[in-house]
């Protein structure tokens, strides 16, 4: 019985099977894809699944996030972390993604004997006629605010290239609008939050990332300048983690440490996360994201791009490595207690994939592996003169995201080992080539990245939280915040309602009464 | 007469405890979960590099309604068992009980603390 069943199912569906193959190689005969089709269409699934891999970093940044704080606050925390990505996506696809790249398929002129070039991803298909226009520019080479791609109308529906990339560059944008509610976190009202959410994805991000990989100014700083390749920022320590990181110190400045935080004499009281194992969990998620993210960002896998993926992934691997060890070894040796800190360690990790992010695909493994050291070791110090200069941030996203994003930036100008498919990065014919290569302008490039973020991105940030302060909706209640954001904030406990039946505020209409 | 013991003692310890009391014959106990210190006074702890200190630690309380007679030799067993030698041990407390009664029966005093096979009909034995 069970067996005619089965072969019932089974003759019929190989038969199936066997007249579609039949029917594609029939196809593929008479008129199928080209291999260039055939590039395009691996270079947009390459493009889309490291995106969804990206994607799965928000898991990451709740779990580390509400690990580190307290329990009283978990609701609240693991909203923010949801919902950035829901206001995040309707504020990119409103008008970030169009100011950030709506001038990327712009023909920049030649110059001297630097060809015409044009930023746009040419991998991902035939892009003509979209994202060729900038609202605001200086000149031919100094793009500073995109205008093409509002709302994905204009016929991009049609174009798959261009909804990858959308795809791509949105999980990207929501990654840096993530970082700042860590910084934040136990004290930030929420109406405070919806709005740094709008304006990390609609204004502050777009306007600064396109500069970088929308075909901008800094990007055009090797054409113009002389300056190395331009700004060079493969996965973005700079363009997502640093502007993330900027936002973020500028909020912990504006909205103050949590009370309790530091004492009148200037010491500081430890405000102890609940659940190192959520925060180890997150650090493990991130970095499985990571995976997406550096080598991704080749956008393609046919052609330079396969090499500039598999550098990028294996020197993912060795920096993630590496900071975490270091930043270990640093508390082991030198920490308050002389011991392997778990908090320092996971934020260690994260520092060496911070600092890696950008020069992942221009240096060497040996080059990885030194820049990820030195990032477990910035990160410790970072923690440490925060703590000094009384700025409290609950998970050290300033140390990792800000001040990595910086080292990130800075060692591509120092580690590029001149690699053959870096050539003609940002439409400068020669390859990236740091100062340990003979490279002595790429980090001038550089610099002017690290100082645009810092000036640009933490100054505006500033302002608008200043704005949040003075309309009294940045920081939440002091009690509120003493007994906790979960209750007042959300209306919901994030931790058992079982509480709430023992105090007598939710007690049923009819107490439940134990049968004899 | 009827004496209650509160013994502190080391979270890690209550297995060892419990069935030291178990092998003499001590059948009812309750067990409570509590945090404080004494002599100990805490232990220094670092979060991310700042350090504090946990000064209520987790600690077990076991509570034991007995007969006066049999105090002595519980209270050795418990000390046996808990005991490491280092601060942190805990302590015990004896208090004189004025009465008990066992709901399901109404019995009073020595009668309502007293079980099958427990230590004081096993002596009878």
């Amino acid at each position: 019985m069970r067996k005619g069943f089965l072969r019932k199912l089974i003759i019929p569906s190989i038969a199936m099977v066997l007249m579609f193959v039949v029917n594609g190689i029939a196809q593929a005969q008479s008129n199928g894809p080209t291999t260039s089709d055939l590039a395009t269409a691996t270079n947009i699934m390459w493009t889309f699944i490291t995106g969804f891999l990206v994607f799965f970093m928000q898991a990451g940044f709740a779990l580390v996030e509400t690990g580190f704080t307290r329990s009283k606050n978990v609701a609240h925390t693991m909203m923010m972390n949801m919902m950035v990505f829901c206001i995040g996506a309707l504020g990119y696809w409103l008008v970030g993604f169009a100011f950030q790249f709506g001038g990327v398929n712009t023909t920049f002129p030649a110059i001297g004997k630097i060809a015409a070039n044009s930023f746009a991803p040419g991998s991902l298909g035939d892009l003509t006629g979209h994202l060729n226009h900038w609202l605001i520019k200086f000149g031919d080479q100094g793009g500073i605010l995109g205008g093409d791609g509002f709302l994905l109308t204009n016929g991009v529906r049609n174009v798959s290239g261009i909804l990858a990339f959308f795809l791509f560059q949105m999980v990207f944008m929501d990654t840096a609008a993530t970082i700042p509610t860590g910084a934040m976190a136990e004290r930030l009202k929420f109406t405070g939050f919806v709005l740094m959410g709008f304006w990390v994805s609609m204004v502050i991000y777009p306007l600064v990332g396109g500069w970088v990989w929308g075909g901008g100014w800094l990007a055009n700083l090797g054409r113009t300048a002389g300056f190395g390749n331009g700004a060079v920022d493969f996965a973005g320590s700079g363009v997502v983690h640093m502007i993330g990181g900027a936002v973020a110190f500028a909020g912990t400045l504006v909205i103050g440490p949590r009370i309790g935080r530091f004492n009148p004499d200037g010491s500081a009281n430890a405000m102890p996360g609940h659940n190192i194992p959520m925060g180890v969990l997150g650090t493990i998620i991130l970095f499985f994201g990571w995976f997406g993210f550096n080598p991704g960002s080749s956008l393609q896998f046919v052609g330079s791009g396969q090499n500039l993926a598999s550098n990028a992934a294996v020197n993912t691997l060795l920096a993630g490595g590496a900071g975490g060890f270091a930043a270990m070894m640093y508390m082991w040796w030198f920490g308050p207690t002389k011991k392997p800190d778990p908090g320092l360690s996971v934020n260690g990790i994260l520092a060496g994939l911070v600092a890696i992010t950008s020069p992942c695909a221009f240096v060497n493994a040996t080059g990885a592996v030194f820049i990820g050291l030195i990032a477990g070791v910035i990160v410790c110090l970072a923690s440490f003169l925060l703590e000094r200069i009384h700025v409290d941030d609950p998970v050290g996203a300033v140390p990792v995201h800000f001040f990595n994003g910086i080292w990130g930036l800075i060692s591509v100008g120092i580690f590029s080992d001149a690699g053959a498919s870096s050539a003609g990065w940002n439409g400068v014919d020669g390859p990236v080539t740091g100062i340990l290569f003979g490279g002595w302008t790429q980090i001038i490039a550089q610099l002017c990245e690290v100082a645009a973020i810092a000036v640009v991105v933490g100054g505006l940030s500033y302002l608008f939280f200043l704005l949040l302060k003075g309309l009294g909706l940045l920081r939440s209640e002091p009690a509120h915040e003493l007994t906790g954001l979960d209750m007042p904030e959300m209306g919901a406990l994030g931790y058992s309602t079982v509480d709430m039946h023992m105090h007598g505020s939710a007690i049923p209409r009819q107490s439940p009464r134990i049968p004899r | 007469m009827t004496k209650k013991i509160e013994a502190i003692i080391r979270e890690d310890a209550l297995d060892d405890v419990k069935h030291a009391l178990h092998e003499i014959g001590i059948v009812g106990m309750n067990v409570l979960e509590i945090r404080g210190h004494g002599r100990q006074g805490g232990v220094d702890m670092s979060w991310r590099g700042t350090t504090y200190k946990l000064d209520l630690l987790p600690k077990i309380q076991l509570n034991i309604v007995l007969s006066d007679h049999n105090v002595e030799k519980t209270v050795e067993a418990i000390t046996k068992a808990a005991r490491t030698g280092k601060e942190g041990d805990g302590i015990i407390f004896i208090y004189p009980v004025e009465d008990v009664v066992r709901i399901r029966t109404g019995e009073r005093g020595h009668e309502a603390i007293t079980y099958p096979d427990d230590i004081d009909t096993r002596k009878k034995k």
